[in-house]
């Protein structure tokens, strides 16, 4: 172990550390002014992301994943442990990691509503260093890929809150970072401008094969569509991590199947007589009037019987489909409550009193 | 690969003046842009100066007072735009979650304030002026013109030493927490009194004068009206050594703003009350 805290793990023969990121340790506690209780919002925390990663960190509010953040991006001290940066250790050498990295934080807006767009990408690449035929080059590229072009001109206190939250987007990329913090950058943003946002951090990512993302989100459709790992963060701990894929399976498979019959079908309690069947609940559909049907069978053979069942009930089926486990099945299987919940979900029937 | 970053001396400088400068751009273009800052910055200030000149006039005091007025309502504008758009900025930002986004650029945080108090002072300049004209033209107040040069030496110092004082409050209040708006009151009216904005601060007597001459403004009002109206201006502080005095007050303010600088970020890391809105 060397003096410097920067190159005390997975440093290779050149000096300096190949991962992008690197905790060890990591514990950050919270104490109140007055020495109330202490919250630790990390607790031994061990984390390696590599050069070229686009990580994902997805935790109810209050996991500790802004914290993490935090620290990584040089806004806050651990209480104990140790964190690199571009192998550059985050307390001790934080210049050298600013230089490195950016950060966007969903939700919030930069800038001065007295500046124009254009001004205020501008304003932030200055205090990169960023050249100014570069700025203006990078600026007009951003603005093209988060449809601002339109309102370069634009006084911010002009924009509506999605396009300032786009706006900041941009800024976050104007330095192009090594790493970039992404920090619920979807938050509060429309269907389109969110998936605009997510286009854009695909085509960053695969064009720039170096760069690395960290990216928390609530939405665990943009961690499984852009995310090649993933980390389950919850009360402080990192609970798992492996790419989407391999989480999936760590749910026990359970076949569960969607089906549609139209409106009007009743009956469906004698399907519960079909053995195999483990669980069986339905729903109107609002729009349609056509009924749902979330059917979970012990095989996948068992779906033949349901089918011919609904037949001899003069209910044909209008749709099938399997449904494959999300990050979100997978999600509560691991922390034992959704992104949304604020306590673990009850996996047995509670005791009456 | 991804490119290293040029980080020789050379290239650091660069980086700073330029934030330097972007930072300034953003306070000259603010004050050209938004019509009620002109008004509230020009035509406020001058319609109390315009009052005390009536005063004056009316209780038939010395013509000199009436200048002494005018050149005081001038200096207001800087006074008000230290405490109100560079001592509470950092508060501010905090509060709209753009303080962050300073910290983590790899550009020094005195470079920061050196921008907003350059461009503080560019902006309010145009208002001093205004005040200055309007105030000569309108009460027929003098400006000798073979003094006016020596008088802006001192002006310009006295302002570098007024924003150095204003870059170790916004630090300050941003610790101070929640309610800089009223820290920033509460410094604004005793400053108008101490500083002898509307009459000569010798008439606070030796002790209270003493103290207010440690604020750069008041020393500085004092010197301009000395230079200016020599015997006539009721100097408080002998004007040889006024300028030195300003200058270890600069050197001092601007090493103390970097310590508050260091300070803040420290707590704000240690604490995390930095990133934390409304604490």
């Amino acid at each position: 172990m060397t003096g410097d805290g920067a190159r005390r793990d997975g440093a290779n023969p050149a000096g300096r550390d190949d991962a992008a990121i690197r905790t060890v340790g990591l514990t950050r506690t919270f104490r109140g002014r007055r020495q109330e209780k202490a919250v630790e919002a990390l607790r031994d925390v061990d984390l390696v992301v590599g050069r070229g990663e686009c990580f994902g960190l997805l935790g109810p509010n209050g996991a500790g994943k802004s914290t993490l953040i935090k620290i990584l991006t040089t806004l806050l001290l651990p209480t104990s442990g140790h964190a690199s940066v571009a192998g550059y250790d985050v307390a001790r050498h934080p210049l050298e990691v600013r230089r490195k990295i950016n950060l966007v934080s969903g939700g919030d807006s930069s800038g001065y509503g007295i500046l124009t767009v254009r001004e205020t990408l501008h304003l932030f690449a200055r205090f990169y260093g960023v050249p100014g035929d570069e700025a203006r080059r990078r600026a007009s590229m951003l603005m093209e890929m988060t449809r601002l072009s339109e309102k370069a001109d634009t006084r911010l206190s002009s924009l509506s809150t999605g396009m300032k939250q786009k706006l900041n987007f941009a800024r976050g990329f104007m330095s192009d970072p090594e790493i970039i913090f992404l920090d619920e950058p979807t938050l509060g943003l429309d269907v389109e401008a969110a998936r605009d946002i997510r286009a854009f951090i695909a085509g960053w990512v695969r064009e720039r094969p170096e760069r690395t993302v960290l990216l928390t989100t609530h939405y665990m459709i943009e961690a499984d569509e852009l995310c090649g790992r993933v980390a389950f963060i919850d009360r402080g701990r990192i609970l798992a991590l492996d790419s989407p894929h391999a989480l999936k399976r760590i749910v026990p498979s359970e076949p569960l199947f969607e089906l549609q019959v139209g409106a009007g079908a009743t009956g469906f309690e004698l399907l519960r007589e079909i053995v195999g069947i483990r669980s069986l609940a339905h729903h109107t559909h609002p729009g349609t009037g056509a009924i749902e049907l979330r059917v979970i069978v012990d095989e996948d053979q068992t779906i033949g019987e349901v089918l011919g069942r609904l037949k001899s009930l003069g209910h044909p089926v209008l749709h099938l489909r399997k449904m494959e486990p999300t990050l979100e099945t997978v999600f509560i299987h691991v922390v034992g409550r959704g992104l949304s919940d604020e306590e673990p979900v009850l996996t047995e029937a509670p005791a009456e009193r | 690969m991804s490119p290293e970053r040029d980080t020789s001396f050379g290239a650091v400088v660069r980086m700073n003046l330029g934030a330097v400068l972007a930072r300034a751009r953003v306070r000259v273009v603010a004050s050209w842009r938004e019509t009620s800052w002109v008004i509230g910055e020009t035509v406020f200030p001058f319609l109390t100066m315009a009052a005390f000149v009536l005063v004056y006039r009316g209780l038939k005091a010395p013509p000199m007072y009436e200048a002494f007025v005018v050149v005081g309502g001038a200096m207001i504008a800087y006074w008000n735009n230290v405490l109100w758009s560079m001592a509470s900025q950092f508060f501010w930002e905090k509060e709209q979650g753009q303080l962050q986004l300073y910290l983590i650029t790899p550009v020094s945080r005195m470079s920061i304030l050196l921008g907003m108090a350059l461009g503080g002072m560019a902006m309010t300049t145009s208002r001093a002026i205004a005040i200055l004209a309007g105030g000569s033209l309108l009460f027929h107040v003098p400006i000798p013109s073979d003094r006016a040069l020596p008088a802006f030496g001192l002006f310009l110092l006295t302002l570098a030493a007024v924003y150095a004082l204003g870059m170790i409050l916004s630090s300050l209040f941003l610790l101070w927490g929640r309610e800089a708006w009223h820290t920033a009151t509460l410094f604004q009216e005793p400053i108008y009194l101490a500083s002898g904005f509307y009459f000569p601060v010798r008439e606070l007597g030796p002790l209270a004068g003493g103290l207010a001459a440690l604020l750069p403004i008041t020393l500085g009002l004092d010197g301009i009206r000395q230079i200016l109206y020599g015997e006539a201006a009721h100097g408080f502080v002998p004007l040889a050594w006024i300028p030195p005095i300003q200058v270890g007050l600069l050197i001092l303010f601007l090493y103390l703003a970097h310590r508050a600088l260091a300070t803040m970020e420290r707590l704000g890391k240690e604490e995390g009350r930095l990133t934390l809105r409304g604490a």
